[in-house]
């Protein structure tokens, strides 16, 4: 047992895996990643050749770089520089190279904001990497051992994001169980490299090597594009399998067992919470709360977004009266957060539903404290007394939540502006 | 290092291979294979968004005889570092067959003047040892002949146009490969296919630095310099000639970053008279043709000629010529 | 053109399978280079410079070789041959 932040907590992983490369440049709430990871390069408790990169967009070019040569490649990164990566990301997926990175949730400017929220990885939802949301520093060290299981297995080969909330984890300590070092070793294994088939038989080691001529990132036109893309559905698919094994194995390991999802006194919950990350720490200790009062309340927290466990959370929330879906990142002008849209159409066509309501919350690292998630369980407890729903789409720890109609600019012509026409010098 | 003669050059192996998509008496093919086969030691290609990238990789086919990977257009140093890295990781850990193993990263004046500079100088910072090759052909030609940061004064360019009221680029050209030597790198080279002598012996040098390496190409485009298809290698010739771009080199030498004139530079520094005007070299090409259609504009073709003679006086005063 | 392939008959990541050598650029030459062998010195400029690597140096008969199934018909070869050795002869339709 360690007391370890979030950060720290992934440093000491990525430690133990011991990649060949790590590329990385710091940015709140990321920086203690790659500080504490710079320490153990410089005290030889590593082999890894770490590149302390000019920007995220290097970073990424680089891990793909050095994985495309036969590394294992890790980065970390957060927020702006997560989108300054946002092209590379794409390519990583698409080239299928197994990078792992953790995202330490924090909102995007503008305005700036260091806290987190989900809007960062929520931009990167649909670049083709697993994603995979963490609880707390235990998890964020556990999901980044399992991360190169996953990432590397041969029906996968994807990019893992490990995400964890900016601050909330990333700078909060905890105790963390580690396992030894040899234990993380055997439990990841040597790198393979994945072998693959021509159309005319012939079998191709998928690295960079000189004895393997391949090439890697062709301009693939209207006649075969669609065909990757469906290859990388198809492994996002068999992802939500193996996601599941390497959890279980894990947990055998560890006793820590690990799925797509995190149901919390689900078997008999009428009323809901569905959320991703830290908050779902807060929203099972007010679950609990409400069971005190007599509550039937629960807590499903989606621990893997990418890919998007349909079924699974169909399953867990289909006898449940009232749920209400949590987004911490806002899809401007779509009909709801990023999470609730996506539940919303799981259940389309299921006979047995939930009513559905969809909360934004703690945008920009605004606190959710208990009692704003008790009152979303008296939400609930409202809607499925009454059946009314009610406004489906809320705003939690917002102050003044009402609907605006007054909430607009007045424009002004520059010579009117030159002209004093409102104050000015 | 001895002189490499032409039957030797011309049976080592190709590892470039026919059938790429580039435009007959593109520039860019020719200094490609020439630099490739300068390296005895395996080479992994990371080449950046552009014409050679997309010409010689249409998916299924590759014309790529060596492991080459392409991811975007401004990264072709930091996915190069990366390669680099990797392979110096896997060493440590006493995985890798191959000792030596060079990396080159190909890019155009794009993905190297412009949007790839950043990734460039913090490869280059970073002393990896890798090979950075630019082929420079003064334009973004892969989308069409837009100007760069490389485009010569008054070079007409799709972004650059020569319209009733401006001529042309009216910026002069940013001198990349005096930036790269401000880096402090191990090597820097400008390089000509015309004078391949030259260009394999610093190829040669670059893949044998002890750091990285900036290989500066003058590459003609015939599409984008309007110039006819087999004159190419003529316009190479001619840039060193007229001065325009000179060759030399400049090397880390006890810490301090020496710069040296190459041969063909180097008789028209001790001759000055054998420097050719550079009209010679514009005349040849259509992006200058509104410089001497419907009349000759005497002065801009001046302006230019003056630009060459100052970026010249530079060059020889830094080589010592001076 | 190769036969198209479905997804699940090709390698991930759009890794290539074909070398570009099955790729016959010489469709678009409308000048071919035709070698005076005799005037030929074997001084390998042509070689050195065709940028479709498409003149090859054949030792066993001391011959440079024009394969015209790559060969763009560009002309550096004739315009850099120092002997003028090379001939660009116009395309029958």
């Amino acid at each position: 047992m360690m007391g370890m932040n979030g950060d720290t907590a992934c440093a000491y992983a990525v430690k133990q895996c011991n990649p060949e490369v790590v590329a990385a440049y710091p940015i709140t709430p990321q920086t203690i990643i790659v500080e504490v990871f710079s320490e153990y390069v410089a005290n030889g408790e590593v082999t890894t050749e770490f590149i302390p990169v000019e920007s995220e967009h290097s970073a990424m070019s680089t891990s793909i770089g050095a994985a495309a040569a036969g590394a294992r490649a890790y980065t970390a990164s957060a927020s702006q520089g997560l989108a300054l990566m946002y092209e590379m990301l794409y390519i990583a997926s698409g080239l299928r190279l197994p990078i792992v990175m953790t995202c330490v949730n924090r909102a995007l400017s503008a305005p700036i904001n260091i806290h987190g929220d989900h809007s960062d990885a929520m931009g990167a939802r649909d670049s083709g990497w697993i994603q995979l949301y963490c609880e707390n520093s235990q998890e964020a060290y556990d999901t980044v051992i399992q991360a190169w299981r996953i990432a590397e297995h041969k029906d996968v080969l994807l990019p893992v994001m490990v995400n964890i909330d900016g601050f909330i984890l990333s700078h909060t300590l905890e105790n963390v169980a580690v396992l030894p070092d040899d234990a993380v070793k055997k439990f990841i294994g040597e790198k393979k490299i994945p072998v693959v088939k021509k159309p005319n038989g012939e079998l191709t080691p998928y690295v960079l090597h000189p004895d393997y001529p391949v090439s890697m990132g062709a301009i693939d036109l209207q006649d075969y594009y669609f065909e990757h893309k469906r290859q990388q559905a198809e492994a996002m698919k068999h992802a939500l399998r193996v996601i599941k094994e390497v959890g279980e194995e894990y947990g055998g390991l560890t006793g820590r067992r690990y799925g797509l999802i995190d149901p919390y006194m689900m078997n008999d919950a009428e009323l809901a919470i569905v959320v991703m990350g830290s908050t779902a720490g807060t929203a099972k200790y007010v679950a609990d709360l409400m069971r005190s009062k007599g509550v039937k309340a629960g807590v499903l927290r989606v621990r893997s977004f990418r890919p998007f466990p349909r079924d699974e959370i169909v399953k867990a929330l289909s006898k449940v009266k009232a749920c209400a879906v949590l987004d911490r990142s806002m899809s401007f002008g779509s009909y709801g957060g990023p999470l609730f849209v996506e539940i919303r159409s799981s259940f389309c066509y299921e006979c047995q539903k939930p009513i559905m309501i969809n909360y934004y919350y703690g945008l920009g690292g605004r606190d959710t404290p208990p009692h704003l998630l008790e009152d979303v369980f008296y939400d609930l407890k409202k809607i499925a007394e009454t059946g009314k729903t009610g406004e489906e789409i809320r705003y939690l720890g917002l102050r003044d939540d009402r609907e605006a109609d007054n909430y607009k600019a007045e424009l002004i012509s520059f010579k009117d502006l030159n002209e004093g026409k409102i104050g000015g010098r | 290092m001895s002189v490499v003669k032409p039957k030797d050059l011309a049976l080592t192996e190709e590892r470039l291979a026919p059938g790429h998509r580039l435009c007959p008496g593109c520039g860019e093919p020719t200094t490609v294979k020439l630099v490739l086969k300068a390296s005895d030691d395996p080479v992994i290609v990371c080449s950046a968004t552009g014409c050679l990238e997309v010409s010689t990789s249409i998916y299924p086919y590759t014309s790529w005889n060596v492991p080459w990977i392409h991811s975007a257009f401004e990264n072709a140093a930091a996915t190069a570092a990366g390669v680099e890295a990797a392979i110096k990781a896997l060493k440590r850990k006493g995985v890798y067959k191959y000792d030596k193993v060079n990396v080159l990263a190909v890019a155009g004046d794009g993905g190297t003047f412009d949007i790839g500079f950043q990734a460039l100088s913090g490869a280059f910072e970073r002393y990896h040892r890798i090979v950075y090759l630019l082929l420079d052909n003064e334009a973004y030609m892969n989308t069409g002949i837009q100007r760069s940061g490389g485009t010569p004064s008054y070079a007409s360019t799709t972004t650059s146009p020569d319209g009733r009221v401006i001529p042309g680029k009216i910026q002069t050209k940013k001198q990349i490969s005096r930036i790269m030597v401000e880096h402090e790198p191990a090597y820097v080279a400008t390089i000509s296919a015309a004078f391949w002598q030259d260009l394999i012996q610093k190829a040669k040098k670059a893949f044998a630095a002890d750091g990285p390496a900036f290989l500066h190409s003058i590459t003609p485009c015939p599409r984008g310099w309007r110039h006819a298809d087999n004159i190419s290698i003529e316009l190479c010739r001619l840039a060193v000639q007229t001065c325009i771009f000179p060759l030399w080199e400049a090397e880390k030498v006890e810490g301090k970053m020496v710069y040296k004139l190459s041969a063909p530079s180097k008789q028209i520094a001790k001759n000055p008279d054998k420097k050719k005007p550079v009209v010679e070299y514009l005349k040849l090409q259509g992006r200058y043709r509104h410089l001497f259609k419907p009349e000759e504009k005497t002065d801009l073709i001046n302006k230019i000629q003056e630009w060459v003679d100052t970026e010249w006086d530079i060059i020889l005063e830094r080589c010592g010529e001076k | 053109m190769s036969e198209e392939k479905s997804w699940r008959e090709i390698p991930m990541g759009g890794l290539t399978w074909l070398n570009s050598i099955e790729y016959k650029t010489g469709e678009w030459r409308s000048f071919r280079p035709v070698v005076d062998h005799n005037k030929c010195t074997r001084c390998m400029q042509c070689v050195i410079f065709c940028p479709d690597i498409a003149i090859k140096y054949k030792p066993d008969v001391n011959m440079i070789e024009i394969n015209l199934d790559h060969c763009k018909g560009c002309g550096v070869c004739a315009e850099e041959c120092p002997v003028h050795a090379i001939t660009m002869v116009k395309e029958k339709d």
